[in-house]
């Protein structure tokens, strides 16, 4: 077996040299009744490279990539291009098979890159300081609200109608547990400002409010002004959490720090990481240095070697799992380092300049794009402002034409009902983000399509 | 002014019906270079041999617990700036927090400074 | 004749010219220091070329961007030194031995990086519609058959995103059971050994946590745990094999005692490189394991994740396996979502993550298994375990072994500071380690021993490596036993030597600022 190097005259010369008479001497603390006497059936055999080659490539066949077909999903992930350069240096050895930076001496190609990423993460979102990641911006989205809760020793949490679905549904799965209490509602698609319920949730904050919830954009693509949402969390004292699924979006508009949000979570995946049918993607986490031995997550700090050289560390790591066991701030421990590094990788190439050029392009391609798919017969722009991302209103329910368009191998969209099963008001709705890979041709044929499908 | 110490290396200095609260020299020793004091605030209500503050090093967290129950009528801020104080001073100005005592009897099962260094020496 | 016109010619130079020599820029020939990206960087600088098209008008509802964000750029040529100069401060697998115990720091094949790029797994967007992604469902459904295979379980839930995540994803699904059943019980108990997350996860699940003692022999004592089981019990954690590196002889009269107490059995599975192919879990009684793909099924580490950490369950704790998951009908597969979970699948309890998992995990992993085969995949357990009892037999003299007579290690060798010179500690092991060019092993864990050494070496070791590595260890551990004043101050030749935690955590300094800045903070 290729991985394996030990030969069959090693490991004789290694049991004699252990005083083991055989392998299974080594495992006979294992009860006889479950020893297994040889491989397990029902699987098959190892395979030379070549073989499993073949065989994953004929699954992956099996699917319709994104760059083979005029491609507009997003609702939490979206297709932007990633330099080659990014995947290059991300498959570096020394980065992707080192392990989490305990020894700092031997490691500080991976902590220096970590406190880059904070610090652009901070920067991003208008806020102090920021971790190191987390998995993704779903489990982001329910550290902070665990976060605002040690912090106001408040138990209730407003989730705004505009946070994506499954966020709310990771939210609602660990307060069952945890017994946060959640204040949920179902978004509506209200002409020119979709799933945007700032009022509703200014009049809903009171003395138990621990913090109040927002996306933006949200899972419509509505972009909205969070000031005067921070301002009135803040006299009565809950804290204002902004969730950003989208981080190109902060290359054209108003972070939410600057907004006065107190935590400011997102999804970093499209930086760098790319779709990957759902993950490994990078969560981001940031807040003001007030917060942070309350902030989950590990943490690179800057500090001197004992020749006075300035070399980086894990630091504040008495908030963790490994030390505070039963008392950590959360029981997170790997946190989404390699895609963390892909995300500064790419963020240090674009710079600033390029962001906001990348922000550009992305908002001037899906402001052209939903005009010209708003003229087709039968369709209806929902959005007033909104930045990558819009929702159209079909006059038919939207999940089979999503289907219809796959069919004719145009990935044309988000129905509503995928993502809220059930809801009769939503049904006709389809979410639509044009990136900067979508061309003009993808949108001219998503346009013909839907023209023909809604004939 | 009469001090006490209890076997969780806290000492408590006692003032008619006020007390002043900290870790002995010898839990700082054990402890290390003390990075971050967690003090309770003025007005909580802490209970005999429960957690009243935190105490971390760069690898260890430790909760410090009240010697006697009462309410806390002053925490130490200098510590937020210095947590170093609790390794040069830990008997002095590296103290945790003040507090009215609630019942002064339960003084009555503490150490004085001879039971307490017998108490260490015995560990 | 024609003479050497260059005045080039081989010199040896003056031999005892060593020493120290300070160089203009910091550097060490191959060892070259690397400023911040904020440091090189300029926010009018780009490595991306991007075309913005002409005209239009946004749309923003004017919420544009005023401020600058501060985000400095560098040029492809700058951003490629930049990342590989960082990259080589860094030790890794690819450049030797790396015996982080409880860690599994093995080889990581790099067909498995090309599958995971496959652009039809790598591109392909979570919520397109399943009739395009079939080949997507169909590699997570041979992922998971794996897994239930491996473990001789009865279900699997593949979207929690690393090993902690499984466990909550477990203990979730012990804590629904027993409320399905109207029992609630309140605590869970874990071996004083455990990982740090068993506590950490079980107090997040509302649990209280209480330790069971260790025997001398290094395992969980049987007696102990029976005499506290009782109707509070919910479930116990288990490791097994655990931290220090022994096979839990008693597991199945555990799991039994545990079950006839109404509770249930949580395996802790990051050891599970030591018995599989050779050991199922669902044999010993288990009722929920996760599995670290990072480490048995060697998806790199990437210097802290991501991981993905699927959880293997019991028929009793199947119906409350988390959403979304993939069922197959036919030769079609299915994503069973919130939507048409009520129809059979009524009892789960709930989604833990967006989306379906890490796929680019699951990729690699498949690559991994396929590889091995159920053959290799038994014969990694087999020469990781012998390579653990070769490096503990071979340094058990100068080591302390705390629990060699307790029988063969499993995959991992337990080592401890006693018996070095006054002042020498583990730690001085460790920065002594570095210095001969390998990574430490785990210090300070399991927190049972004190100046714990914990070493796994893995499977993909040969003896010439394993033999340098002893080698190496046992001459710090000599000079730790002897005193070396030069030993406290290692390492030495390190990118950097020992660093100033204490500093770090006394005034955190966690992102970059202008030094201006910086210095009106002070």
């Amino acid at each position: 077996m290729r991985y394996l190097p030990l030969q069959p005259s090693d490991r004789q010369a290694m049991l004699g040299a252990i005083g083991a008479a055989s392998i299974d001497d080594l495992f006979r603390d294992v009860p006889e009744a479950a020893r297994l006497s040889g491989p397990i059936e029902g699987l098959p055999l190892h395979a030379s490279e070549m073989a499993v080659e073949r065989q994953l490539k004929a699954l992956a066949n099996r699917n319709l990539a994104a760059g083979d077909a005029p491609f507009f999903l997003g609702a939490g992930a979206y297709r932007h291009h990633v330099p080659a350069s990014v995947d290059h240096l991300i498959q570096r050895g020394e980065f992707l098979t080192a392990y989490t930076p305990y020894q700092p001496e031997i490691a500080q190609g991976t902590l220096q890159v970590l406190f880059e990423f904070q610090t652009q993460v901070a920067r991003l979102t208008g806020c102090e300081v920021a971790n190191a990641s987390m998995y993704d911006g779903s489990t982001a989205c329910w550290e902070a609200i665990g976060m605002a809760r040690r912090i106001t020793r408040r138990g209730k949490a407003l989730l705004s109608a505009g946070l994506h679905p499954h966020y709310v549904s990771v939210a609602k799965t660990m307060a069952k547990f945890t017994g946060d209490a959640l204040e949920t509602a179902l978004p509506d698609l209200t002409p020119g400002a979709p799933g945007d319920d700032i009022e509703r949730l200014i009049a809903a904050i009171d003395g138990d409010t621990s913090c109040v919830v927002v996306q933006n954009p949200n899972i419509f693509g509505h972009v909205a002004d969070l000031s005067e949402l921070a301002a009135r969390a803040h006299e009565k004292g809950a804290l204002l959490i902004a969730v950003v699924t989208e981080p190109v979006s902060l290359g054209a508009i108003r972070s939410p720090g600057e907004m006065g949000a107190d935590i400011v979570v997102g999804e970093g995946q499209s930086l760098g990481v790319g779709l990957q049918f759902g993950g490994p993607y990078v969560g981001l986490f940031a807040t003001r240095e007030k917060f942070v031995r309350q902030m989950p997550g590990r943490l690179a700090g800057e500090t001197v070697d004992a020749d006075g050289k300035r070399g980086f560390v894990l630091t504040l790591s008495t908030r963790e799992q490994h030390i505070r066991r039963e008392k950590a701030t959360s029981n997170i421990c790997t946190n989404s380092g390699l895609c963390a590094l892909a995300f500064t990788i790419h963020l240090s190439m674009l710079g600033e300049v390029g962001l906001r050029r990348l922000a550009e392009a992305n908002h001037l391609k899906a402001v052209a794009a939903a005009d010209r798919l708003a003229a087709v017969p039968g369709v209806e722009l929902v959005n007033g402002p909104f930045f990558n991302e819009f929702v159209l209103r079909l006059d038919r329910e939207a999940r089979p034409l999503v289907r219809a368009l796959a069919d004719r191998g145009i990935l044309g969209g988000v129905a509503l009902g995928r993502l809220y099963p059930g809801s009769e008001s939503l049904a006709n709705g389809m979410v639509v983000a044009v990136t900067e890979t979508a061309s003009d041709e993808d949108v001219a044929a998503l346009a013909g399509a839907l023209a023909e499908e809604l004939a | 002014m009469t001090l006490y110490f209890t076997k969780e290396h806290e000492w408590i200095a006692v003032d008619g019906g006020s007390a002043t609260v900290g870790i002995t020299d010898y839990a700082q020793a054990q402890l290390g270079d003390i990075v971050f004091v967690e003090v309770p605030v003025a007005g909580t209500a802490v209970e005999k041999g429960k957690e009243a503050a935190v105490v971390e090093s760069v690898k260890a967290a430790s909760d410090v617990y009240a010697p006697v129950s009462g309410t806390v009528t002053e925490s130490n801020g200098a510590l937020s700036d210095d947590p170093a104080l609790v390794n040069t001073a830990p008997e002095s100005d590296g103290w945790f927090f003040k507090l009215a005592l609630a019942d002064p009897s339960e003084l009555d099962g503490l150490m004085d400074a001879d039971g307490y260094k017998a108490f260490c020496e015995s560990l | 004749m024609s003479v050497n016109a260059s005045g080039w010619r081989p010199e040896m130079g003056d031999a005892s010219g060593g020493g120290a020599v300070e160089t203009f820029t910091g550097n060490r020939a191959l060892m070259l220091e690397e400023p911040l990206i904020f440091e090189i960087g300029g926010t009018a600088r780009t490595g991306v070329d991007i075309d913005v098209p002409a005209g239009g008008a946004s749309r923003l509802g004017g919420l544009e961007r005023s401020r600058p964000i501060g985000l400095p750029g560098l040029t492809e040529p700058e951003a490629v030194r930049h990342y590989t100069r960082l990259s080589r401060q860094n030790y890794a697998i690819d450049l030797g031995l790396f015996p982080l115990g409880s860690c599994t720091m093995k080889h990581n094949p790099r067909l498995n990086e090309r599958m995971a790029r496959l652009p039809g797994f790598a591109d392909i967007h979570p919520l397109q519609p399943v009739d395009t992604v079939q080949g997507g469902l169909a590699l997570i459904h041979l992922v998971g058959e794996w897994l239930v295979k491996l473990t001789g379980m009865t279900a699997v839930a593949m979207s929690p995103k690393a090993g902690a995540h499984g466990e909550l994803c477990g203990l979730l699904a012990i804590r629904s059971a027993l409320e399905a059943r109207g029992d609630a019980r309140r605590v869970i108990l874990v071996p004083e050994s455990a990982h740090g997350t068993n506590p950490a996860t079980a107090a997040f699940c509302g649990y209280a946590v209480e330790n069971i003692p260790a025997t001398a022999e290094g395992r969980v004592d049987l007696a102990a745990l029976q005499a506290r089981l009782g109707p509070d019990v919910a479930a116990v954690m288990i490791t097994n094999p655990n931290t220090c590196g022994l096979f839990e002889r008693d597991m199945k009269a555990i799991s039994d005692a545990v079950h006839a107490a109404g509770a249930l059995v949580y395996c802790d599975g990051a050891n599970f490189n030591a018995i599989v192919g050779r050991v199922r879990p669902g044999d010993l009684g288990v009722d929920a394991m996760h599995i670290n793909l990072h480490k048995t099924f060697s998806t790199p580490h990437g210097g802290g994740g991501p991981g993905a950490g699927p959880v293997v369950l019991s028929a009793a704790l199947a119906p409350y396996a988390p959403l979304p998951f993939i069922e197959r009908q036919g030769d079609r597969f299915v994503l069973i979502e919130e939507e048409t979970a009520e129809d059979h699948h009524g009892d789960s309890f709930g989604r833990m993550v967006a989306f379906h998992g890490q796929m680019g995990m699951f990729v690699r992993a498949a690559a991994y298994m396929l590889s091995h085969g159920a053959d290799g995949l038994r014969q990694v357990a087999e020469d990781a375990v012998l390579n653990a009892n070769y490096v503990l037999r071979s340094l058990e003299d100068v080591l302390d072994a705390p629990f060699a007579a307790s029988g063969p290690c499993m995959h991992e060798a337990l080592f401890s500071d006693e018996g070095m010179a006054e002042g020498f500690t583990t730690l001085d092991i460790a920065k002594g380690l570095i210095d001969e060019g390998f990574h430490p092993m785990t210090m300070y864990f399991p927190l049972v021993v004190h100046g714990a050494m914990l070493v796994e070496p893995t499977e993909t070791e040969s003896k010439a490596a394993l033999d340098q590595f002893i080698g190496a260890l046992r001459s710090v551990a000599n000079r730790a036993r002897q005193g070396d004043p030069a030993l406290k101050g290692a390492p030495h030749l390190a990118p950097r030597r020992r660093l100033d935690e204490t500093a770090a955590a006394r005034k955190p300094v966690l992102v970059w600022r202008e030094p201006e800045v910086a210095e009106a903070a002070e």
